[in-house]
C-alpha cells in the first residue's frame, strides 16, 4: 500500500503545488493547525459572525411551496441573508482572520459567480488589507454588476481571458500571481478544494451551516431532517451543511451538480456523474476531462457551478455512498428561481436554484411528515439581469 | 551511467532548450529536435502540452494551447519520439502536469517513455511530498524524476537535493515561466546548499533569455533551461521555426560552453 500524504479523505485531497508554493501552503497549514481549535480565535470568529455577517442565519419553513407540491416538509437554510448575500463570507472571515495572524497585508482570490470575490472585498475593506480578485472575462460580463461592487468596496477585479475565460481560469491565473507574491500575499480560496489544508479549513469555516440547521430544526420539528440538500461546483456550501450530518445514517446528503444543458451533452459542470479520477488544482478528486487528461471546458448557466471538477470530501462522500449527488439543468433550475420568487417572495442564487430544483423533484415524492432542508446559499439579485437576459427580456437602467 | 550523466560528465556546461511538443506541428518538433541537438544542445525538455499550466507564463500558455488545438495528443507525442529515436540519441526529457500522465495511466506513460528512451520527467505540479504518486514507476521503467527547488524552498532544499535524481531544476525566480530582464535570487547561495548534499548536476531555468544571463548562470551551475525565449521564436516563425530555433541555441551554447 503507497504510503499517503496529509489532508487526505479515501484517495482523494492531497497538496500537488509547484514547489515556489509550497511552503507557502505549509505555513499555512501550521498556522491553521495552531489556531482551528484555539478559544480565543474562535470567539473572535464567532463575534464577527454574529456581530458583522449576521449570524445565526434563519432556518425558514416554506409553507406555500411546500402545500403547493403535497409532500415533504421544506424548510430554507437563508444563507442569502448573510451580510454579502451568500454562505462565502464564513470562509472569508475565517481566512483573512488567518492572513492577519500570519502578518500577510494583501489578498487575492478567484471567483466565479462574485460571491466568493464580493466577500473577500468586503472582508478586505474591513480588515484593511490589499484585495486583488480574478475573475473570468466571461464572469465578468455575465456578472457586471458583482464587478463593479468588488470595486466599489476597494478590490481590484483582473478580467482573465486565458482558456475558456470561467472559474478554473480564474482559479489558475490565482495560482500563477501567488507564485509570483508569495511573499506578502494569501491567497483565500474560495471553495473545498485545491491544495490541503483548503479543502478541509474551508468546510471547517462553513460547518456552521449545518451546525445551526441541525440546532434550528431541533427546536421547530423535534426530530433532524429526513434530507439536507445543497448545490455542488467546488462544494463548499454543501459541505458545510453536510458535515455535522455525516454521522446522522439516516439523514440523507444530496448534493445537486449542474448539469447545463444536460447530463448527456457537452455543455455540462456535473462533474460526479460525468468526471473521471485526476489530480488537479492541487488536489486528487473527480474532473470533467478526456482521455489524456486535458480539463474540459464546462458550461452551466451558474457562473458559481461552472467548474469542472469538485472538492475532494465530496469525491470521498461519493465513493463510499455517505452522499448522493444529481444533476440539475438551467432549464430546472431557472424554473426554481422563478418559483420560488413567486411563490416565497424570496429571489434565490441561481446556484441554489438548482438545489431548490430537485427539491421540487424529490419532496412529491415524499410523505408528509418528512423533512427536507435545502441551503439557500446565495441571494439572487446578481442574476436578475442574467435572467432576464436568459428570457430574451431586455433591460435597461 | 544514463544518458543525462553522461552529459554532464563531459564536463562541459550544458545548455538545456525546451519546445512544446506539437507547436506548430508534430513534424515541426521532430525536426527542430534533430536541429537543436546539431546545435549542440545537450539534453532537450519536451513539452507535452496540457489545458491549464498553472506554472506557465503567457507564451508557453498559448503554445499548449496551439498544440492543443493542432490536435496534438499524448499517443501521438510517443508515435513522433519513436520516429525520433530512430534518428538521434539526445537525452530527452518530458516537461509535462500530474493530470496528463494520471489520467493516460502512469503504467503505460511510463512504459512508452522507456520504449522512447525518455531520461527523465519534470512534473511541477508534484512537489517532494506528493512524488510517490510517480516514483515507482519512475524506477520501474528507469525514468528519472527531475526535483524542482525553488527561491522560496529555503529548508527543504537539502531535503529535495538529497532524493534528487537525473539533474535537479533550480527556479531562477518566483512567478511562472518567462523571459525576465533581471533575475535577484541568489542562486549562488541555493546551489552551494545543494552541493553539500549531492553531486547531481544542477540546470538553472525560469527568465533566462540572453547570452549575458545564461554565462551568468551556467558559471553558478552546471547548466542552464531556457524555454520561453525558444517557444517565442517558434511562435514568431511558424512554419520557418527551425533555423531561426537552431540559430539561437548555437549562439547559446557557445555562450554558455565559454563558461568554467
Amino acid at each position: 500500500m503507497k504510503k499517503m500524504t496529509k489532508g487526505r479523505y479515501g484517495i482523494h485531497g492531497g497538496q500537488y503545488l509547484p514547489e515556489t508554493l509550497m511552503n507557502a501552503v505549509l505555513d499555512l497549514e501550521r498556522t491553521y493547525e495552531k489556531y482551528k481549535n484555539d478559544p480565543d480565535f474562535l470567539q473572535e470568529l464567532q463575534t464577527l459572525y454574529h456581530d458583522y455577517a449576521n449570524r445565526p442565519s434563519l432556518l425558514y419553513y416554506a409553507e406555500k411551496i411546500t402545500k403547493d407540491l403535497g409532500g415533504a416538509k421544506i424548510y430554507l437554510k437563508r444563507e442569502d441573508l448573510n451580510h454579502t448575500g451568500s454562505h462565502k463570507i464564513n470562509n472569508v472571515l475565517g481566512q483573512c482572520l488567518l492572513a492577519k495572524k500570519m502578518g500577510k497585508t494583501r489578498v487575492i482570490a478567484e471567483t466565479g459567480a462574485g460571491q466568493h470575490g464580493v466577500a473577500t472585498a468586503t472582508i478586505a475593506a474591513l480588515m484593511g488589507m490589499e484585495c486583488v480578485v480574478y475573475m473570468g472575462k466571461e464572469d465578468t460580463e455575465r456578472q457586471a454588476l458583482n464587478v463593479f461592487r468588488m470595486e466599489l468596496l476597494g478590490a481590484k477585479v483582473v478580467p482573465v481571458t486565458s482558456g475558456t475565460m470561467t472559474l478554473k481560469d480564474a482559479v489558475n491565473e490565482a495560482l500563477r500571481v501567488w507564485t509570483a507574491r508569495v511573499l506578502d500575499t494569501f491567497y483565500v480560496m474560495g471553495s473545498v478544494m485545491g491544495p490541503h489544508p483548503y479543502p478541509e479549513m474551508v468546510r471547517d469555516f462553513q460547518k456552521v451551516i449545518g451546525k445551526e440547521v441541525k440546532a434550528q430544526i431541533l427546536e421547530k420539528e423535534g426530530k433532524l431532517p429526513d434530507v439536507v440538500m445543497a448545490c455542488v461546483g467546488g462544494g463548499s456550501n454543501a459541505m458545510g451543511l453536510f458535515y455535522d450530518f455525516i454521522p446522522d445514517k439516516n439523514v440523507r446528503l444530496v448534493g445537486v451538480e449542474a448539469a447545463g444543458r444536460g447530463v448527456n451533452t457537452a455543455e455540462t459542470a456535473a462533474t460526479i456523474a460525468r468526471g473521471s479520477e485526476g489530480i488537479f488544482h492541487g488536489m486528487k478528486s473527480y474532473f470533467l476531462q478526456n482521455s489524456d487528461g486535458q480539463i474540459a471546458p464546462v458550461y452551466s448557466i451558474s457562473a458559481g457551478l461552472d467548474y469542472p471538477g469538485i472538492g475532494p470530501e465530496h469525491a470521498y462522500l461519493h465513493d463510499i455512498g455517505r452522499a448522493e449527488y444529481v444533476p440539475a439543468t438551467d432549464v430546472e433550475a431557472v424554473e426554481a428561481f422563478d418559483y420560488l420568487s413567486k411563490m416565497e417572495g424570496i429571489i434565490p442564487a441561481i446556484e441554489s436554484a438548482h438545489a431548490l430544483a430537485y427539491a421540487m423533484k424529490l419532496a412529491p415524492t415524499m410523505a408528509k411528515d418528512k423533512i427536507i432542508v435545502v441551503n439557500l446559499s446565495g441571494r439572487g439579485d446578481k442574476d436578475v439581469a442574467a435572467i432576464a437576459r436568459y428570457k430574451g427580456v431586455d433591460l435597461h437602467e | 551511467m544514463n544518458k543525462i550523466a553522461e552529459v554532464f560528465a563531459k564536463g562541459k556546461k550544458v545548455f538545456i532548450p525546451f519546445i512544446t511538443a506539437g507547436d506548430p506541428s508534430l513534424e515541426k518538433t521532430e525536426e527542430m529536435i534533430y536541429a537543436m541537438e546539431k546545435a549542440g544542445a545537450g539534453i532537450i525538455e519536451i513539452g507535452i502540452p496540457f489545458s491549464d499550466p498553472v506554472a506557465e507564463g503567457p507564451v508557453i500558455q498559448a503554445a499548449d494551447f496551439r498544440a492543443l488545438q493542432a490536435g496534438c495528443t499524448t499517443d501521438k507525442i510517443f508515435a513522433m519520439l519513436k520516429r525520433v529515436r530512430k534518428n538521434t540519441q539526445v537525452p530527452l526529457v518530458f516537461l509535462t502536469y500530474i493530470n496528463p500522465i494520471f489520467t493516460y495511466g502512469c503504467t503505460k506513460f511510463f512504459n512508452n517513455c522507456q520504449e522512447c528512451q525518455i531520461s527523465g520527467v519534470i512534473i511541477p505540479d508534484v512537489p517532494f511530498e506528493e512524488k510517490e504518486e510517480v516514483l515507482k514507476y519512475c524506477w520501474q521503467y528507469g525514468v528519472d524524476l527531475i526535483s524542482l527547488i525553488a527561491p522560496t524552498s529555503e529548508q527543504r532544499i537539502k531535503m529535495i537535493a538529497k532524493e534528487a535524481m537525473g539533474y535537479i531544476y533550480v527556479v531562477s525566480s518566483l512567478g511562472v515561466t518567462g523571459v525576465r530582464t533581471t533575475i535577484t535570487t541568489d542562486i549562488g547561495a541555493i546551489v552551494e546548499q545543494i552541493r553539500q548534499v549531492t553531486k547531481v548536476p544542477i540546470a538553472v531555468g525560469f527568465g533566462i533569455s540572453t547570452t549575458e544571463q545564461a554565462i551568468k548562470m551556467s558559471r553558478l551551475s552546471d547548466g542552464v533551461i531556457v524555454g520561453s525565449a525558444i517557444v517565442k521564436i517558434v511562435a514568431e516563425n511558424d512554419e520557418n521555426c527551425v533555423e531561426a530555433v537552431a540559430d539561437y541555441v548555437k549562439t547559446m551554447v557557445t555562450a554558455v560552453a565559454s563558461c568554467r
